[in-house]
């Protein structure tokens, strides 16, 4: 079986992700946009294992969703809170920690 | 005993001693700190003395001591002092409890004798941290210096080189005038890229010696052996130089000196001008003219004339300045430039010269910015306009700056006097030019303090300065050890003379140089006594 | 080693050579003349408040005690043989650096002990009048630190056995000049003279070191046995480097053109130290060092005819300011100057004038300490006024300084047979015998000096009063007189009875001998000429200060050579002018230079990174999609790079 409709596939889920963290403002959309573009990246990564007939790709594979579980909770407690005291999900909003 | 650590214990002590006073609680005008402290270099003085009672005068590295410490790239923990190197352990030293001593209470939350008028002065400012920490920072410093001193391994030497930077930076920037933050990142700027211009050269090094049959090393005893080649060792000596220089000072890298000094504590100026500074002079002889004697006999021409330009900008600086500590500032420019000079005439007499002149600079300095400091902690300014008649209020003030200052413009029968006349003796053998620009520093040099003196010293005593008091029992016994060397070593320098020559001798066959005949070539006998 | 004594070896070379025995007996206590005043300086200065009471007898005892012990050491010379007077006392090694060797050696030979005795001797008697002249000032114990501080720094001057030997001696010298010319520090004017003093010096220490270098590059040492052992073998043109670089010491030291401009200056300090360093001893160093140097000036003719020129103009310029200062300690300066020329102008004419320079050097210490001593005797008794306008008449209120500084004017103007004739008179004598116009300048000095010194001592002592009104002139306390007594007789018999003739054969192991050249007039006429020349010189000072009136106030409608005289030929404002200034402008510039240039390379790098970094972070917006918007054009830049490299 061809790994080339795999590769589109995360290709094309990448882009989408990609789009959705440039141009949506709603922190949870652009969190789900990241995650979107970790699981592209990770397709990417198993097709090549198998294409290539090693488990190297399918452990990093597992080293991505480790990280990206990792991120999820980290990332969701600051948009929680971010979100308690500001009352807004908006990631232009929280923009003080410039310059 | 020839076994003992000597060198490695000199740099243990007070490092061990600073981390215990930094350790000790902090209750305002403690002096427990103090003392330990003081101790703690008394201590580490009464070492020293006993390890150089062993010295022999033969020339060669003794002490030593030399375990691997980075085995790939070929790094040593290797200590071990010439003559050369001896000389300036000592002065560290003998400088630490006598700084410790002077700066007594300068670390105080407000300096007790200034309480009244810190308030407004920006020559004194209160202290940012405790007086624990400044008491650390300084034994931390000897450790250090001692290391610099005592390194014979390139990459240890840099090691420690950077690491100097550290105390002094914090002792300027936490404790001094009120431009001192920025004089502090100004003196840390510039000698970090200094240091990051040695660095490249270091890797050089590396890179070189790994090449050579006997594989990557950085002991300066297996790189002296070295034949570099012509470019490679020419690159190599200016970036080692230019660390140098700017450590020195030479002109044009030599405008952080003056802005440091002008907001340190005297303390603190004592030990970086008369100390740290000399890791310039003498990386100069150890790694610039021992590594590389033909870039060195290459640069000699440039670093000549930087050097005597050095002698005369220094000191014509220090006479157009009316800030105190920044004229001291600019007579160390003019003095550095004799050392200079003295080193890369490369005969004997300069060489010695330059290597006595190193000792002495270290004493007069010390003593002359302590006396100013204890009279400008009187008056809360530095500036010498408003200063006037101070001898009669206060004549033993008035009498240790005049001794300092007559050492500073090396009068005959002080210490200076005789490695300055060596050095200009060296730099006529080696160019009648140079010497004569050179000379005319002694002139300037009487100008610059007798002016000092005349202006903060006599004439009618003014308003301010009535009542103020002559030095103490504290002050002078911190001086007085300082002035009794100089006069000592005026007239009888044979036992530093007789440490240093040997040395000398062997960094003359390094750099493959021989002093000169007399024109006259034929010596007749000397007279009857011989 | 050569067992030649040096008078014969003299014969050999041209020039005498140092040759000195090992001291032995007496000799080796050769080290306590100078031990001891250094001893009572550092008792005197160090002691602080509780040798108040007795430091100034201690002062007075440790250089009498010298001067009785070179008194000693000088009968012990004259008992030895002819050809071996020379005795070297070596000390301790004072530093070593290669080859070169700098012992700390003391030469005793028929020059040290002439000046040895010199200086302790009016030594001992100005400490002694100083007992009495400092009595009131609450600082006396430290005058006499000092004071025995200069006499261990003369004495060292003298007795080094070596160039740099002399330096430590000169520069102690120096400083002890610098710290009695300041004595009265809180005076601006004193603290000033005594920087200026010091500085001019150290403009001619230039000429010592790199006259001490150039020695021991030609030669290996600095020591005088070395150093004249091998003169002859050393070319011209080096000698003659040599002679002009310690010709540029000596002018410094000695106050001679074109660093004279210190002397006057140097008034502000207390009497006695005017009579002691700025008359009798320090200034003449300069004479002692080149004809302690005759092994190097007797080889080169260049050398000595710039010795020459430098006191002809200098005992010309000294006189003539000399007599237009209203100042008895300046006019007495001036004189000094002038005096000085005349033994500098000696040293030049070469072994014809060695011994005369020192035989004129010994009799102006005489006289000359003696009227700046009178003169201190005078200002004593008048509430410390300086300004001869204001004396007068004082001969009767003050007979014992009139009748002393009477005989020191005698003295100082040649009248047979007080001191001053036997060795001014040679010198003419012997100026004339090598070239006319150097002979004529001598003569018309000669002129110019009874001009002035007639005109101070009618001012001073004749005319009629013009005191203050509050000034009530007395005569000195006995400690004062007896000083003057002794200098007085000194200067009226030190000439003919002792000096005379004996100088010349006693020195000439020391400076050579020479062809005595006769002049066609004859030694007598000479003199006879000389006389009259002084003569006139006192008739025309007779003639405008003795018959007219003296003015209270200085005439200020004066020629113009009489306001060139009193601005002291404009030394201070030539220097002034064309060197401080400019020097400070100079500075000033190089201040700015120093901050914006140099300082402002670095400053200006480190300014140059802020500002670019303040520019670049702009970019830290805080918004998250730009800096995600960021993170992916990096990454298609990469991946373009890395295209482009894979498919070129």
């Amino acid at each position: 079986m061809s790994a080339t409709p795999f590769i589109v596939l995360s290709a094309i889920l990448f882009t989408i992700g990609c789009l959705g963290v440039l141009t949506r403002r709603n922190a949870i959309v652009v969190f789900m946009s990241v995650e979107l573009m970790l699981n592209a990246s990770n397709l990417a990564l198993v097709t090549f294992s198998r294409a290539n007939g090693n488990l190297e790709g399918q452990i990093a594979a597992f080293f991505v969703m480790v990280v990206a579980a990792a991120e999820v909770v980290v990332g969701l407690a600051i948009i929680m809170t971010i979100f308690r005291t500001r009352r807004s999900a908006s990631v232009d909003d929280a923009s003080l920690l410039k310059y | 005993m020839s076994n003992f650590p000597w060198l490695s214990v000199l740099i243990a002590v007070p490092i061990v001693g600073a981390v215990v006073v930094q350790a000790l609680p902090r209750r305002a005008n403690a002096a427990a700190p103090k003392q330990i402290a003081f101790g703690v270099s008394l201590l580490t003085l009464v070492l020293g003395l006993v390890m150089a009672s062993g010295y022999e005068n033969d020339g060669g590295m003794q002490f030593t001591e030399q375990h691997t410490w980075i085995k790939s790239f070929g790094a040593h923990y290797a200590v071990g002092v010439d003559g050369i190197g001896l000389t300036l352990v000592l002065l560290t030293l003998i400088l630490t409890p006598v700084v410790l001593l002077a700066s007594w209470n300068d670390a105080d939350p407000i300096p007790l004798d200034v309480r009244d008028v810190a308030a407004e002065s920006p020559h004194v400012a209160p202290a940012r941290w405790s007086p624990n920490a400044f008491f650390a920072w300084m034994l931390a410093m000897e450790g250090l210096a001692v290391g610099v001193f005592a390194a014979t391994d390139v990459f240890l030497f840099y090691v420690f080189f950077e690491a100097t930077l550290i105390p002094i930076y914090f002792l300027v920037g936490g404790y001094g005038g009120a431009g001192r933050a920025r004089a502090a990142v100004k003196f840390l700027l510039y000698s970090l890229a200094g240091g990051l211009i040695m660095l490249a050269s270091v890797i050089g090094l590396y890179v070189v010696s790994a090449k050579s049959s006997g594989g990557a090393t950085y002991l300066v005893s297996e790189l002296s052996k070295i034949d570099f080649g012509t470019d490679t060792g020419r690159w190599l000596f200016v970036g080692f130089f230019i660390a140098f220089a700017i450590k020195a000072p030479m002109f044009p890298v030599h405008t952080w000196l003056p802005d440091t000094t002008e907001n340190a504590t005297p303390g603190t100026s004592v030990l970086l001008v008369s100390v740290l500074d000399k890791i310039g002079t003498f990386g100069m002889i150890r790694f610039c003219l021992e590594l590389f004697p033909e870039a060195s006999r290459w640069a000699t021409p440039v670093v000549v004339t930087l050097a005597v330009v050095s002698v005369i900008y220094g000191a014509l600086m220090a006479i157009g300045s009316d800030n105190i500590p920044r004229l001291i500032g600019y007579t160390s420019v003019s003095h550095f430039g004799f050392i200079v000079l003295g080193i890369f005439v490369m005969n004997s007499q300069g060489l010695s010269g330059a290597n006595l002149y190193m000792f002495n600079h270290g004493l007069s300095t010390a003593a002359l910015f302590l006396v100013t400091g204890f009279l400008i902690s009187r008056r809360g300014s530095a500036l010498i306009s408003d200063f006037g008649g101070v001898e009669k209020v206060a004549p033993v003030l008035a009498g240790v700056f005049l001794v300092s200052g007559l050492a500073s413009l090396s009068l005959p029968g002080l210490s200076p006097f005789v490695s300055e006349f060596l050095v200009i003796v060296g730099a006529f053998s080696h160019s009648v030019v140079a010497a004569a620009f050179a000379v005319t520093g002694i002139v300037l040099a009487a100008i610059y303090i007798l002016l000092m003196y005349q202006r903060t010293m006599t004439g009618p005593t003014r308003p301010e300065i009535v009542g103020m008091r002559d030095l103490g029992t504290r002050e002078i016994a911190a001086v007085a050890p300082v002035l009794l060397l100089i006069v000592i070593f005026g007239f009888f320098p044979k036992p530093l003379l007789s440490v240093i020559n040997p040395s000398v001798d062997h960094t003359m066959s390094q750099v493959d140089r021989h002093d000169p005949a007399p024109t006259v070539a034929e010596q007749s006998p000397e007279g009857a006594h011989q | 080693m050569s067992l030649v004594p040096s008078s014969l070896a003299a014969l050999h070379s041209g020039a005498p050579v140092v040759h000195a025995a090992s001291a032995d007996g007496v000799f080796s206590l050769l080290w306590l003349v100078v031990a001891l005043p250094a001893l009572g300086a550092a008792v005197l200065l160090l002691g602080g408040r509780r040798t108040d009471r007795w430091g100034h007898w201690l002062g007075v005892g440790t250089v009498a005690v010298s001067f009785l012990l070179s008194l000693v050491l000088f009968f012990a010379l004259v008992g030895r043989d002819s050809g071996d007077r020379q005795v070297s006392q070596h000390l301790w090694t004072w530093f070593t650096a290669g080859k070169y060797t700098v012992n700390l050696d003391l030469l005793y030979d028929q020059l040290s002990a002439v000046f040895l005795l010199l200086i302790t001797g009016v030594g001992g008697i100005i400490h002694l009048y100083s007992v009495g002249y400092m009595e009131h000032d609450e600082r006396r114990r430290r005058f006499f630190g000092y004071l025995n501080l200069f006499v261990a720094s003369m004495l060292t001057l003298v007795l080094a056995a070596d160039y740099v030997g002399v330096f430590l001696g000169w520069e102690g010298v120096g400083l002890a000049s610098y710290l009695l010319i300041g004595f009265w520090q809180y005076k601006p004017s004193a603290a000033a003279a005594a920087k200026k003093a010091f500085v001019i010096n150290r403009v001619g220490d230039i000429g010592l070191s790199l006259g001490s270098a150039l020695i021991f590059v030609t030669f290996g040492s600095t020591s005088f046995a070395v150093v004249s052992a091998n003169a002859d073998k050393a070319s011209s043109g080096t000698l003659t480097a040599i002679g002009l670089l310690l010709l540029l010491a000596a002018c410094g030291k000695s106050a001679q053109f074109p660093l004279q401009t210190w002397l006057l200056d140097a008034m502000e300090g207390p009497t006695p130290v005017s009579a002691l360093i700025h008359a009798a001893t320090m200034v003449t160093a300069g004479v002692y060092l080149i004809v302690r140097s005759n092994f190097i000036f007797s080889l080169t003719e260049d050398a000595r005819t710039g010795v020459v020129i430098v006191g002809c103009i200098t005992l010309l310029m000294g006189a003539i300011i000399g007599c237009a200062k209203d100042d008895i300690k300046k006019a007495l300066a001036g004189s000094t100057m002038s005096q000085i020329g005349y033994m500098i102008l000696a040293a030049g004419l070469g072994p014809a004038g060695y011994a005369l320079a020192i035989f004129h050097l010994l009799t102006h210490g005489f006289f000359k300490a003696n009227m700046f001593l009178g003169a201190g005797s005078v200002m004593h008794g008048t509430n410390d006024d300086v300004n001869m306008r204001h004396y007068g008449a004082l001969q009767k209120a003050m007979p014992v300084t009139f009748v002393t500084f009477a005989i020191g004017y005698l003295a100082i103007i040649g009248v047979p047979p007080f001191a001053g004739f036997w060795s001014k008179d040679r010198i003419i004598e012997t100026a004339f015998a090598d070239n006319f116009v150097v002979g004529l300048c001598a003569l018309v000095g000669a002129g110019i000096t009874a001009f002035y010194m007639t005109r101070l001592m009618l001012m001073t002592f004749v005319t009629e009063q013009r005191w203050e009104p509050d000034v009530h002139p007395h005569e000195s306390p006995r400690v004062m007189t007896i000083p003057l007594i002794a200098l007085a007789a000194l200067s009226a018999l030190g000439g003919f009875l002792i000096l005379n003739g004996w100088i010349t054969d006693w020195l000439a192991p020391v400076v050579g001998t020479h062809e005595e050249k006769s002049l066609a007039i004859g030694a007598l006429g000479m003199s006879l000429v000389t006389l009259v020349v002084v003569a006139i010189g006192i008739a025309i000072a007779w003639t405008f200060f003795g018959r007219r009136a003296v003015p209270r106030e200085a005439p200020t409608q004066v020629s113009v050579f009489t306001r060139a005289a009193r601005a002291e030929l404009y030394g201070d404002a030539f220097n002034e002018e064309v060197i401080v200034k400019p020097g400070y402008t100079g500075i000033r510039g190089l201040s700015v230079f120093d901050g914006s240039f140099v300082d402002g390379i670095a400053e200006g790098t480190a300014s140059a990174f802020g500002g670019m970094s303040s520019w670049f972070r702009l970019a830290q917006n805080g918004f998250v999609r730009s800096y995600a918007l960021a993170v992916l054009s990096g990454a298609a830049l990469v991946l373009l790079a890395l295209l482009a490299v894979n498919f070129s």
